[in-house]
């Protein structure tokens, strides 16, 4: 297989920004997944000192998008810094969202259909659609449609009360109606992750996180979000991050998906959040010819998936050894490790499952991804403690990784990220010169 | 179709064109930008109505502008210069009246197709007309601007736009000057219709065939609507209460400086106490007395010094200005602020740079302050205001600074804080990008000191607050490149600013000025004048606030500081006055900080004055009573003697940039033109003689300016050319 992008197009890393996370309901909950997202590319564009007439294309993520504004790319890509001329698509991934945005974006470079490039991804659960009931939406529809007032008054006389009760889309996949977190739960038991090591494994993430937030290296990735209209609160850095959390208190909490037998509770899981990041991603000539120098290069991606009604976050362990082989490496040469933190059960056992012959006879490979060493795992915390507005995260980890490949001068550094539907993604990225 | 467009001499501005039976009349002035009523034009117009009133194949008329965004943009100011003396105007107005009647009564329907503006002289042709039409778009705008001359409408709108649009409305435009959107002209009956500009033509000529064959009939002025409407303009006693009320209004509004808008009430008025002969008879009259008042005659001076300043480069050399996409702003107070503001506007990307968080914060919500006013007025639509929003981005580092292409520095007036914000700056911006200060007072020169590149470091000096101020007063030094210049000019005029160029010096012009302005009212207060007596006096004069408000709103520890530049590099002359110090000394900075001279609600509105500052001043309780002529004279006398110096020293370039910076920069009276123009007015010769009598008082205050004293000797004027 010959290496992605050669002959200059390899795909550059240029930059990235994020807005501060901030758990739903609090500091971002008035700034919907669109104005987070204008807000972090502008920002990115600015900070990067990137003339805007260069974009080709912008790509952004979302899981849960507006009703209003579906497309939230293009309403993005109609930043004023931005001609208006500059085509831009929403893609939907799950959890793998803005990934899906990157390596669309990476792929048109490596094709030489652009140069120059924004991907990201926002989602604001502060602000998730609320729908009304299949049997409301139908009087309202027949209302729309009637000739006469009569007929209009006639369609609203067949509303019974409990049509009137909203319904809020879950966090439940369509095909088996599992919410994430039963999905999450039932891996701990089948890979026997057992309670403590789900907790020492959040609190690791916490105290790495508030590391890497009070010697600036996250700070350094995330832009201050003035908020508006009163500008009185200035997030700049992620308010989900425990400085204070102890093994003995996340010990304390209760399970929530099983109350009797369960290990999965809310301090061992990625809390829901609001926010934003995106990268600029540029062909290597064209980079070069600009003066950039590149954080990093994109070697190799993949994605997988498997019967979500069985392990429905352990599809990185099925992405990674492809990723893994069409950049043609494998996991001793890499440096630095980022894995996407839906639930500390689902990172051990994805971890479990890159030692084990039997996913690896899955992968198709003769042996085991191997252990990863856990000094190079998710340096600056991950998921649980930052947080993980769905559309974004794979965008803050591409940068996170890119940056930290970089500040240790490690050559090749690898992604995963859990999606629902029993998907997962894997990335590899090599250090620029 | 046939185009028939006799062909002569002179080159024309109507085209007509026949499409079966409906006479297309183009309006495009040869030779110009907009289309205005010039003589020739209002002859041509009376052939085009002969023509229709004979020519039988003619059925109707649609009338529209060969311009892109100006369908009539009012009568051609030039000729008002040549009006000598009342009758002259009265006659000139009886002329347009006449005009417009035949334009009313042609014998065939007359519709207007207007797109772009339509004012004062154009705003009179289209309410002559029997059907008008308007386009959607920002640019389609209608307005009375008469007043703003100093003048009235002079063509029958006096009589035809209240009829129009109700007696409320029209005296709101006609009062205010003000610009009515197309889609509120169409909600108060200005214009019949409002269409998409593509259709407008299409439109214009089924309106034009349906009139002409009686199937519609022409406009007819809309039904006054509502009770209020009903109580207040449908019978004689409500009108006589809304005509009451205005008068009483624009007497409190103008201070009596400004006769036009009384004049316009009483046109109106006369209409309809008296019928519309009568109301004609008058407007005719009262134009004619409006336009040889020194009100107007200033008025239209001052208008015609913005115009040429909109045309001047700044700069001899022909160097092209550099484009300014990128707006660097460090300091992100009221100040940086502002400026951030008006550049979003524009479509510059700003980056609004202040030491911490909290302060960019600050600085970003007085910018989405000042935009969503603007969204609220409907200036902007929604997405214009989160654009314009985006577009400023809070920083407190120099991210972003690597691409600027011109820097404005707005921190605090402090050499040491300036030369480390320069130093820092020029670390990081392209080396092509320009570096401006927005001091107040400091030279150029001394900001620049350690500069490497110091061709590229000038002064843009905006005024408080800066989306409302239109003054900008750039200054160059002698190192100051042409290109700076001529950029830092073009981009000020993008921010619709008017822009005199200065040269370098303590104060440069306007703050000088400013200065020896109100050192003077604070030597009234060491005198023991009452503080609301000298305000009312300034007010009396014609400035907007009085000297000592102004200086509350300034804030005492700004001016204080400013006196302190000033009096440092001019000595004795301009030595600030006791009471200043002593009021900034017991913690008093003025409306901001809540204490000044006046006492101020919670709300930061101005109450009375502030009895307690009193035993502050030098006099302590005791007042001293000062008539208010000399109090004008000696306040303004200081200024206007510092602004000849500033001319006299090629400070400024002109007494026209001194005129224009005086009256938009800091309040000097519009209806006197400016300190130069004052002082042609009232001669150069008194002036000296005043100022010597002041000077044998209060030396060495008040010494003349060697150019006043020469002036004075040889009779010569600024303006030698002024009528």
């Amino acid at each position: 297989m010959p290496p992605y992008g050669t002959n200059g197009r390899r795909v550059a890393i240029v930059a990235g920004l994020r807005t501060p996370f901030a758990k739903a309901g609090t500091d971002l909950k008035g700034q919907s997944a669109q104005e987070l997202g204008r807000a972090v590319v502008a920002e990115l564009i600015e900070r990067a000192n990137l003339d805007g007439k260069l974009v080709d294309t912008l790509v952004f993520g979302t899981v849960v998008p507006s009703v209003l504004a579906p497309n939230i790319a293009r309403e993005v890509a109609l930043l004023p810094m931005l001609p208006k001329g500059i085509p831009a698509f929403t893609v939907s991934r799950a959890c793998a969202s803005a990934n899906q945005a990157i390596t669309d974006a990476a792929d048109q470079i490596v094709l030489g259909n652009a140069d120059v490039a924004i991907a990201g991804g926002a989602e604001s659960l502060s602000n998730v659609p609320i729908l009304h009931s299949r049997a409301f939406s139908d009087v309202l529809v027949a209302a729309s449609r009637a000739k006469s007032m009569g007929k209009r008054v006639g369609a609203f006389s067949r509303v019974r009360p409990r049509d009137l009760v909203p319904v809020t889309p879950a966090i439940a996949e369509p095909s088996t109606g599992e919410t994430m977190g039963q999905s999450a739960e039932k891996m701990a038991k089948l890979n026997h992750i057992p309670r403590d090591e789900q907790d020492q494994f959040a609190l690791r993430s916490h105290r790495l996180a508030a590391a890497g937030t009070s010697d600036g290296r996250l700070t350094a990735e995330i832009m201050p979000y003035f908020v508006p209209p009163k500008y009185d609160v200035i997030p700049t850095s992620d308010n989900g991050i425990r400085t204070d959390t102890s093994f003995e208190q996340l010990s304390a909490l209760k399970p929530v998906f099983d109350r009797r037998y369960g290990t999965v509770t809310a301090g061992n899981s990625s809390p829901l959040t609001d926010g934003a990041a995106a990268v600029i991603l540029m062909s290597e000539e064209k980079a070069r010819a600009l003066g950039y120098r590149p954080l990093a290069f994109i070697r190799s991606y993949a994605y997988a998936a498997l019967d979500p009604g069985e392990q429905l976050l352990q599809a990185p362990v099925l992405a990674a050894p492809t990723a893994l082989r069409r950049a043609g490496l494998s996991l001793s040469d890499i440096d630095l490790v980022e894995m996407h933190e839906a639930f500390a059960a689902q990172v051990l056992s994805n971890l479990q499952g890159f030692e084990s012959k039997t996913w690896a006879e899955r992968a198709g490979l003769s042996k085991p991804v191997g252990e990863v060493d856990r000094s190079r795992l998710n340096v600056m915390g991950g998921s649980i403690a930052i947080g993980h507005p769905f559309g974004a995260t794979g965008a803050r980890i591409t940068t996170t990784l890119a940056n930290e490949l970089r500040r240790r001068s490690g050559q090749f550094g690898m992604m995963t990220v859990c999606a629902a539907g029993g998907m997962g993604f894997a990335m590899i990225l090599e250090a620029a010169p | 179709m046939t185009v028939v467009n006799e062909t002569s001499a002179a080159p024309r501005a109507l085209a007509v064109e026949m499409v079966e039976g409906i006479a297309v009349v183009t309006f495009d002035l040869p030779g110009e930008s907009v289309n205005k009523f010039t003589p020739a034009v209002l002859e041509e117009f009376g052939a085009l109505v002969d023509r229709a009133d004979r020519d039988t194949s003619i059925r109707a008329v649609v009338l529209r502008s060969g311009k892109p965004d100006v369908f009539i943009a009012g009568a051609d100011i030039d000729q008002f210069l040549t009006i000598h003396s009342a009758q002259d105007a009265e006659a000139m107005s009886r002329d347009g009246q006449q005009r417009m009647d035949r334009l009313e009564q042609c014998r065939v329907p007359i519709v207007a197709a207007i797109h772009g503006a339509c004012l004062g002289g154009g705003l009179e042709a289209v309410l002559a007309c029997a059907y008008r039409i308007g386009t959607e778009h920002p640019k389609t705008v209608l307005g009375a601007p008469e007043v703003m001359l100093g003048l009235i409408p002079g063509a029958g709108g006096t009589q035809r736009l209240p009829r129009t649009v109700g007696l409320r409305n029209a005296l709101d435009m006609i009062l205010t000057g003000r610009n009515v959107r197309a889609k509120k002209a169409l909600a108060m009956g200005l214009l019949d219709e409002l269409v998409h500009p593509a259709i407008l033509r299409e439109v214009a000529l089924d309106r034009a065939r349906q009139l002409a064959d009686g199937r519609i009939k022409r406009a007819r002025p809309r039904r006054t609507r509502g009770l209020v409407a009903l109580a207040l303009e449908d019978n004689a006693l409500g009108r006589k209460l809304v005509l009451r009320q205005a008068r009483e209004q624009t007497l409190k509004k103008t201070h009596g400086h400004y006769p036009a808008p009384l004049a316009a009430i009483e046109a109106v008025r006369a209409g309809y106490t008296e019928g519309r002969e009568r109301g004609l008879a008058e407007e005719a009259r009262l134009f004619g007395e409006m336009a040889v008042t020194d009100q107007s005659r200033e008025l239209i001076y001052l208008f015609f010094a913005t115009t040429a300043l909109k045309k001047d480069r700044g700069v001899d050399a022909p160097v092209d200005p550099l484009p300014v996409d990128k707006l660097g702003v460090l300091g992100a107070g009221f100040m940086g602020a502002g400026i951030a503001s008006v550049a979003a506007m524009q479509g510059t990307v700003v980056r609004l740079k202040d030491a911490e968080l909290p302060r960019v914060a600050k600085g970003l919500k007085a910018v989405c302050d000042v935009l969503r006013e603007r969204l609220k007025k409907k200036q902007i639509t929604r997405r214009q205001f989160e654009d314009q929003l985006s577009l400023v981005g809070g920083t407190i580092d120099y991210s972003g600074f690597q691409s600027v292409d011109l820097v404005v520095e707005a921190v605090f007036e402090d050499l040491a804080l300036k030369h480390r914000v320069l130093t820092e700056a020029e670390t990081v911006i392209p080396g092509d990008a320009i570096y401006a200060s927005n001091t107040s007072t400091i030279p150029i020169a001394r900001i620049a000191e350690p500069s490497r590149r110091p061709e590229q470091v000038l002064g843009m000096h905006f005024f408080s607050p800066v989306h409302k101020m239109p003054l900008l007063e750039v200054i160059v030094t002698p190192r100051t490149s042409a290109v700076a210049t001529a950029t830092a000019v073009a981009y000020g005029k993008k921010l619709g600013k008017h822009v005199i160029v200065v040269n370098d010096g303590p104060g440069f012009y306007t703050t000088r000025t400013l200065a020896a302005y109100m050192n003077e009212a604070g030597y009234l207060l060491d005198e023991g004048v009452p503080i609301d007596a000298l305000d009312a006096a300034l007010v009396d004069f014609g400035f907007p606030v009085g000297p000592i408000t102004l200086m509350d709103e300034v804030g005492l520890d700004v001016g204080g500081k400013v006196g302190l530049v000033i009096h440092e590099a001019f000595g004795a002359r301009l030595a600030p006055s006791a009471s200043l110090a002593r009021v900034l000394a017991d913690g008093r900075t003025g409306r901001k900080g809540g204490r000044g001279f006046y006492r101020y609600g919670a709300d930061g509105k101005k109450d009375g004055v502030d009895e307690t500052v009193y035993k502050l001043l030098p006099t302590g309780a005791n007042r001293v009573e000062v008539p208010v002529v000399e109090m004008q004279q000696r306040c303004v006398l200081a200024m206007v003697n510092e602004a000849v110096r500033c001319l006299e020293e090629g400070i400024l370039r002109s007494p026209r940039d001194g005129d224009v910076g005086a009256v938009f920069g800091i309040g000097f009276p519009p209806f006197r033109g400016g300190p130069f123009r004052w002082v042609d007015a009232v001669g150069a010769g008194t002036i000296v003689r005043q100022l010597e009598v002041y000077h044998g008082r209060f030396a060495p205050r008040f010494e003349p300016a060697r150019m006043l004293v020469e002036m004075a000797r040889s009779e010569k004027k600024f303006h030698p050319h002024a009528e």
